[in-house]
C-alpha cells in the first residue's frame, strides 16, 4: 500500500545547523497493517510523518501509495487518501466555526463547490454521528468551545467520515487527561476495524505499542532500528523491547562513547 | 443631512463587508483596500464618463477590485511572503495604476453626466431626492449583503470560513487553501472596489488619494459593529458590519459638526479612528476573558448537573 524507498530528510543542508532526520529509510506498509512507532524524541516519528503526508519534500528517495508514485504530490493532493490526526487537538477543526459547519466540511474531500449541503436532513445524521461522543446537541456551538478532548473526538470522527484509506495518527491522545484519552483511543480502535484502514500510529507507551496494532517499528537517530509484526510481535514485553533497544544502541555508540568519555 | 450620513455610511458599508471578508473571516492582514477603494471609483468614473450605462460601470468596477486582490493573493501564495506584505506592494502599485485609469489626472470629476444619484430620485420621484437616494442604496447593499451570506453558507464560503481559523484542517480536507485565497481576497477587493465606485457617482468625483486609511476607518467600524452583538452567524456578522459602518459615519459627522467645542478637527480624525481600533481591541480583550470565564462556569454546571443525574440513576 505505502512504500517508501532510501528515504532521507536533511534539514538546513549545507549550514552548521545541518540535520539529517531520516537516513535511508527503507518501509513498506501492506494494506491493512496497523503500526505503532516508537522512539524517543528527535528519532525522526514526526518527519516520517510529515513526508508521508507531505508536509515538506524529502532529500532523497521516493514515496508510493497504491502503486503511484506521490513523491512531488503537494500535501493537500495527498490528503484526498491519507487521513491525518496530530497531537494538538486544537489542528483538526476550526475553532472559529460552528461544530455542523466544521462538519459539512470534512464531510467530502476536495474543492468545494457552490452548493448549500448543509439542511436540517444532514443536521440529523450529524446528531446522530456526534451522539457517540455526547455532542449531538451541540451542534451549533463553536468548537473552540469544546474541551481537547472534545475536540480530538470530533477530529476523529470526522475524519472517519470523510473515508480515508490510510490513517496517520501522530500521538493524537498524548495531550488529553486519561479519560478523555481512552475515550479516543476506544473511538480509533473501532474507526479502524469498522473500516479496515491502513493506520500509522506514533505513541510514547510501550505497553500500548506491544499491545495495539499488528506492527511495531522503533526508530532511532533517523533510522528504523527494530521492525517486528505477527507472532514475533506478540511475543513482546517492554523488559524485552527496552533490552532490545540497549543492545542496538550499544552496537552504534560504543564508539561514540569512547570518543566522548576521557576516563 | 441626515439622510446623508446613512448614504455615506451604507456606502461605506459595503468596503467594510470586504474588510470583514479578509481581516476576520480568512485572516488575512490585507492592505490592498487602499488602492481598491480607489480603483473601483476610477473605473467607475471613467467607464460613466464614456458613456458606458451605471450597472455595467459597476460590473467593471467590482472586476477591477477582483483582480486587484487575486494579485495579492498571488503574489502571497507563489512568493511565500506574508499577506500584510503582499497587499502593500499591490497597493503601492495601484496608486501609479489608479493615475494611469484617471488619464494622469488626481481627480475627475462625475459633471453633466447621469449617475445613479441623479438618477435614483428620478427613479424614486415619489420620495424626496436625498430619501430616494437612501432607499436605492439601502436596496442595493441589501441585495449585495444577502449574496455575500449566501456565498459563505455554501460549501465553497464554509471552507473558507475553515482556513481563517485553522489552515491545516483545510489542507487536510484535500482542498488547496492558494485557491482560496485567491478567491477570498478576490471577492474582498471587488466589493471594496464596488463600494469605491459608488462613493465617487455619491460625493461626484474620483480620486487618487481616496483610498489613504481605509483599511483602519474599516477595522474601527467592524469593531464598532461587533461591540453590537455576539454572533457566528454569517448574516448576523455582515449586518452588524452594516451598522458599525454607519455608526463610524456618523461619529464622523458629528465630529465635523461639533468637534471645534473640543477643539477638534478634520485633521484630527485619523488619529481618533486609529485610538478607536486600540481601545475596541483592548475592550475586546478584556472581553474575550470574561467570555472564556462565563464558559468555564458554564462547563462546570454542566459538569454539575451531569454528577446529579448520575448520582439519581
Amino acid at each position: 500500500m505505502l512504500t517508501l524507498e532510501n528515504i532521507t530528510k536533511v534539514f538546513y543542508p549545507g549550514t552548521v545547523n545541518e540535520k539529517a532526520a531520516l537516513i535511508d529509510i527503507n518501509l513498506h506498509i501492506n494494506k491493512g497493517d496497523v503500526v505503532c512507532i516508537i522512539g524517543s524524541n528527535g528519532s525522526g516519528k514526526s518527519t516520517l510523518f510529515n513526508i508521508i503526508a507531505g508536509t515538506y519534500p524529502v532529500t532523497n528517495g521516493t514515496i508510493t501509495f497504491d502503486g503511484v508514485d506521490i513523491t512531488g504530490k503537494a500535501e493537500y493532493r495527498r490528503a484526498m487518501t491519507i487521513g491525518r490526526i496530530f497531537q494538538d487537538p486544537t489542528k483538526g477543526t476550526a475553532a472559529n466555526m460552528s461544530v455542523e459547519d466544521n462538519m459539512i466540511t470534512a464531510e467530502t474531500k476536495g474543492m468545494k463547490r457552490l452548493k448549500i449541503s448543509l439542511n436540517n436532513a444532514k443536521r440529523e445524521e450529524f446528531r446522530e454521528i456526534l451522539k457517540q461522543i455526547g455532542l449531538d446537541d451541540r451542534l451549533k456551538d463553536n468548537v473552540g468551545l469544546l474541551s481537547g478532548g472534545q475536540r480530538q473526538a470530533l477530529t476523529l470522527l470526522m475524519t472517519a467520515m470523510s473515508r480515508p484509506k490510510m490513517l496517520l495518527l501522530d500521538e493524537h491522545t498524548a495531550a488529553l487527561d486519561p479519560r478523555n484519552a481512552q475515550i479516543v483511543m476506544d473511538l480509533t480502535e473501532r474507526f479502524i476495524s469498522e473500516q479496515k484502514l491502513t493506520a500509522l500510529m506514533v505513541t510514547h507507551n510501550m505497553q500500548f505499542a506491544i499491545d495495539f496494532g499488528t506492527r511495531l517499528i522503533m526508530m532511532d537517530e533517523g533510522r528504523i532500528i527494530l521492525d517486528v509484526s505477527g507472532e514475533e510481535k506478540k511475543d513482546l514485553t517492554v523488559d524485552k523491547l527496552v533490552r532490545l533497544f540497549r543492545d542496538i544502541r550499544k552496537k552504534t555508540y560504543a564508539t561514540d562513547a569512547a570518543l566522548l568519555t576521557t576516563d | 443631512m441626515i439622510e446623508g450620513i446613512f448614504v455615506d455610511g451604507l456606502i461605506f458599508s459595503l468596503m467594510v463587508i470586504g474588510i470583514l471578508i479578509s481581516y476576520r473571516i480568512l485572516d488575512f492582514a490585507d492592505l490592498t483596500c487602499d488602492g481598491s477603494v480607489a480603483t473601483g471609483a476610477a473605473v467607475a468614473t471613467m467607464a460613466i464618463v464614456s458613456g458606458v450605462p451605471i450597472s455595467i460601470a459597476l460590473v467593471f468596477a467590482f472586476v477591477s477590485g477582483v483582480i486587484a486582490g487575486m494579485v495579492t493573493a498571488a503574489i502571497h501564495n507563489k512568493l511565500k511572503i506574508p499577506g500584510l506584505l503582499a497587499g502593500i506592494l499591490t497597493m503601492t502599485m495601484l496608486y501609479s495604476i489608479n493615475l494611469r485609469i484617471l488619464g494622469n489626472k488626481a481627480n475627475v470629476p462625475l459633471l453633466r453626466v447621469q449617475t445613479l444619484y441623479t438618477k435614483l430620485p428620478a427613479f424614486f420621484s415619489f420620495f424626496k431626492p436625498e430619501i430616494a437616494s437612501l432607499v436605492g442604496t439601502l436596496l442595493f447593499v441589501l441585495v449585495v449583503k444577502s449574496l455575500v451570506d449566501l456565498w459563505f453558507r455554501t460549501d465553497l464560503g464554509v471552507s473558507m470560513g475553515a482556513m481563517g481559523g485553522n489552515e491545516q484542517m483545510v489542507i487536510s480536507q484535500g482542498i488547496n487553501p492558494d485557491v482560496l485565497k485567491l478567491m477570498g481576497i478576490g471577492l474582498s477587493n471587488g466589493l471594496i472596489a464596488l463600494s469605491g465606485g459608488l462613493l465617487a457617482q455619491y460625493q461626484g468625483f474620483a480620486d487618487a488619494n481616496l483610498g489613504q486609511g481605509m483599511v483602519v476607518q474599516g477595522l474601527a467600524a467592524i469593531m464598532i459593529g461587533e461591540f453590537l452583538f455576539s454572533s457566528n452567524r454569517i448574516s448576523l456578522i455582515t449586518l452588524r458590519a452594516i451598522f458599525g459602518a454607519i455608526i463610524y459615519k456618523a461619529l464622523l459627522f458629528f465630529g465635523r459638526k461639533y468637534g471645534y467645542l473640543v477643539n477638534i478637527t478634520p485633521n484630527d480624525f485619523k488619529l481618533l479612528t486609529g485610538i478607536l481600533v486600540i481601545v475596541s481591541l483592548f475592550i475586546a480583550q478584556g472581553r474575550s476573558a470574561a467570555s472564556s470565564r462565563g464558559a468555564r462556569k458554564k462547563a462546570l454546571a454542566r459538569k454539575t448537573a451531569q454528577e446529579e443525574t448520575d448520582a439519581y440513576a
